[in-house]
């Protein structure tokens, strides 16, 4: 009870934040500051949120590396385009239907692939889910009804700021009561030390395995929010470069911190899009910032810690009042 | 006929990743860490040959030469700015290093060399070999031969050497190698320049083999590899030489009588199914730990 009664007050501050963002965005895009562009810039952030406290989960929390990630957003990707082609459901529910088979599928891959990894103590999955983020790809562009190499056209327009902003906060929300939970506990405890946590009576690989499967389903539900943001979808845009833009986000927000991997996010969103003339040494720039934060930050900027409204609140109360 | 055909190809390419393999288990059984910039050093290496050969006309086995002291260069390099400060981290850190620096090799030589692949010179021509029926090119007969060649130098070294005996002690027990007088920082060194030297073998031959060099080469090379080096049991150096032959072969036959993309699907398969079974690999033995 007491435990509940500390938390209400940051829940509150949270909550009507959040909500005033909204307004603020929605409202800036109503009398048109915000033009087109711009919206598509927030919506890319808002996938690159959910891509980034999901990779999160299992490379943060868990400490496992997973090189694969944009490989799980494909599937998503390419099931839900799939269905909402296909099925003639009522335009209002089929969006979401897609989203959660999209999810579901890539959540099915997900265990498929985590099986074998996350049995054995090691850094399997890293490998595995390296190569199955090739497989994919080259099963992608064989296939008939994945459109081959030309891509998958004719998926409807679904996807909009207010659906974004709000699976996003959904997402976020269950990463965090997750991680916030004993099961959240037993997930940390096997990145402190995975045999102190079997000794402790962890189960370590269900708890693997979950934060697995939970990380590649909301990495699918984001590839379907994305194909229907942007329409055409071919195996290229999920290429292995896809998924280390997400691990740079992760690790140079803060591995273990969800409030770190967002703000990693809005930022290395909105940074390529003002550098342009400089976009083609990104991935070189990537690979500069995962060396170097590795070996002088290896926790990332925020480290574990999370970013907290509350206190910054507290603070200025202090400052100005006290 | 076909059929001995295409296994005398999976020899060949079976040798060329048994040479690469070799650098992934070493490195893992001395630092435990899979070098993902290993893959991206062959690709070096096949850059540096190509190099040596059409801008200086050297001979073939001189560009090799200098491609092999290149990369060990390169690998020691790499060992010391990128893994080095991390050896008490934690294992995910030097995982990420080690994607880094492949995405820093990979994007260097894409400003350098760019995107473009590059046509590789026919080194070994002459006449093919007839063995009952069966041609075999020069080429074939070369790589297996060099591969073999080195694969039993690199052997002999392990087991004869003293730095061979300093690699075996630090990979059993680094802290107990130091006690005994072992540098380990050598040691560690040593072993990542052996393992990049080998690669720039591996690399020069899969030239000969697939003539086109681009900054990708490295990647989907070093993953069959390490596959190769789990299959065979992470850390053994035979095991690796054995896993890559495994996977050459059944890449080979899948390639001639399945489908030709479907042959990296079946590798990946072969892993799957390898890290279900038998996790340690083919010649590796369970180690109990120690808390």
């Amino acid at each position: 009870m007491n435990v509940l009664k500390k938390k209400i007050p940051s829940y509150i501050v949270n909550a009507i934040s959040v909500i005033a963002i909204y307004l603020i965005i929605s409202q800036l895009v109503w009398i048109g500051v915000i033009n087109n562009y711009y919206l598509g810039i927030i919506i890319v952030i808002g996938i690159n949120i959910i891509l980034s406290t999901s990779l999160n989960l299992t490379t943060g929390f868990l400490g496992q590396l997973t090189l694969g990630h944009a490989g799980f957003m494909s599937i998503g990707a390419y099931a839900s385009a799939l269905f909402s082609i296909n099925a003639n459901l009522p335009e209002s529910i089929e969006f979401y239907f897609a989203l959660l088979v999209g999810g579901i599928c890539a959540a099915i891959v997900g265990i498929l692939v985590g099986i074998p990894a996350l049995r054995l103590r090691g850094d399997y999955l890293a490998i595995i889910t390296l190569g199955f983020g090739e497989i994919i790809r080259v099963i992608i562009l064989n296939l008939d009804f994945t459109g081959g190499a030309k891509g998958l056209f004719g998926i409807p327009y679904a996807t909009n700021f207010t659906n974004v902003f709000f699976i996003m906060l959904l997402t976020i929300y269950i990463i965090w009561t997750v991680i916030d939970s004993r099961h959240g506990r037993a997930i940390k405890s096997i990145r402190e030390d995975e045999i102190a946590a079997e000794a402790a009576g962890v189960p370590t690989t269900y708890y693997k395995l979950f934060a697995f499967t939970l990380g590649s389903f909301f990495a699918g539900i984001a590839g379907g929010l994305y194909s229907h943001y942007i329409l055409i979808i071919d195996a290229a845009k999920f290429d292995f470069n896809r998924s280390i833009e997400i691990l740079v986000i992760v690790v140079l927000g803060g591995m273990g911190s969800l409030t770190g991997a967002i703000l990693a996010a809005v930022t290395l969103t909105i940074l390529p899009e003002y550098l342009r003339e400089f976009s083609e040494y990104r991935m070189l720039i990537y690979a500069v910032i995962l060396i170097f934060a590795m070996i002088f930050r290896p926790k990332g900027l925020l480290g574990t810690s999370e970013f907290s409204l509350l206190k910054v609140f507290q603070f200025i109360k202090r400052k100005v009042i006290g | 006929m076909d059929f001995v055909l295409q296994i005398i190809n999976g020899l060949h390419v079976g040798s060329i990743y048994a040479l690469i393999a070799l650098g992934y288990t070493m490195v893992y059984g001395i630092v435990k860490l899979i070098n993902f910039a290993h893959g991206d050093v062959i690709m070096i290496g096949s850059y540096v040959v190509l190099l040596s050969l059409t801008e200086l006309h050297v001979p073939f086995w001189i560009a090799i030469i200098v491609a092999v002291v290149f990369c060990a260069l390169l690998g020691m390099l790499i060992e010391r700015f990128a893994y080095k400060p991390l050896r008490n981290a934690s294992r995910i850190t030097p995982l990420i290093t080690a994607i880094g620096v492949s995405l820093l090799l990979q994007n260097i030589a894409m400003k350098v060399f760019s995107a473009n692949p590059k046509p590789f010179p026919n080194v070994i021509s002459g006449e093919p070999f007839q063995f009952g029926g069966v041609q075999v090119g020069q080429v074939t007969i070369y790589t297996i031969l060099i591969s073999v060649v080195l694969m039993v130098l690199l052997e002999l070294f392990v087991l004869k050497t003293k730095m061979g005996k300093a690699m075996r002690a630090v990979s059993e027990d680094a802290g107990a190698a130091t006690l005994m007088g072992i540098n380990i920082n050598t040691t560690i060194a040593i072993t990542f320049a052996i393992g990049s030297g080998l690669a720039a073998v591996g690399g020069a031959l899969y030239s000969t083999a697939y003539p086109i060099v681009d900054p990708y080469i490295g990647s989907m090379l070093g993953l069959k590899a390490f596959i190769a080096a789990v299959l065979g049991g992470i850390g053994k150096i035979q095991g690796a030489m054995l896993g890559a032959f495994i996977i050459g072969i059944t890449e080979c036959l899948t390639k001639g009588y399945v489908s030709s993309q479907l042959s990296e699907a079946v590798v990946f398969a072969i892993l799957i199914l390898v890290l279900l079974v038998k996790p340690a690999g083919i010649l590796g033995q369970n180690i109990r730990e120690k808390v």
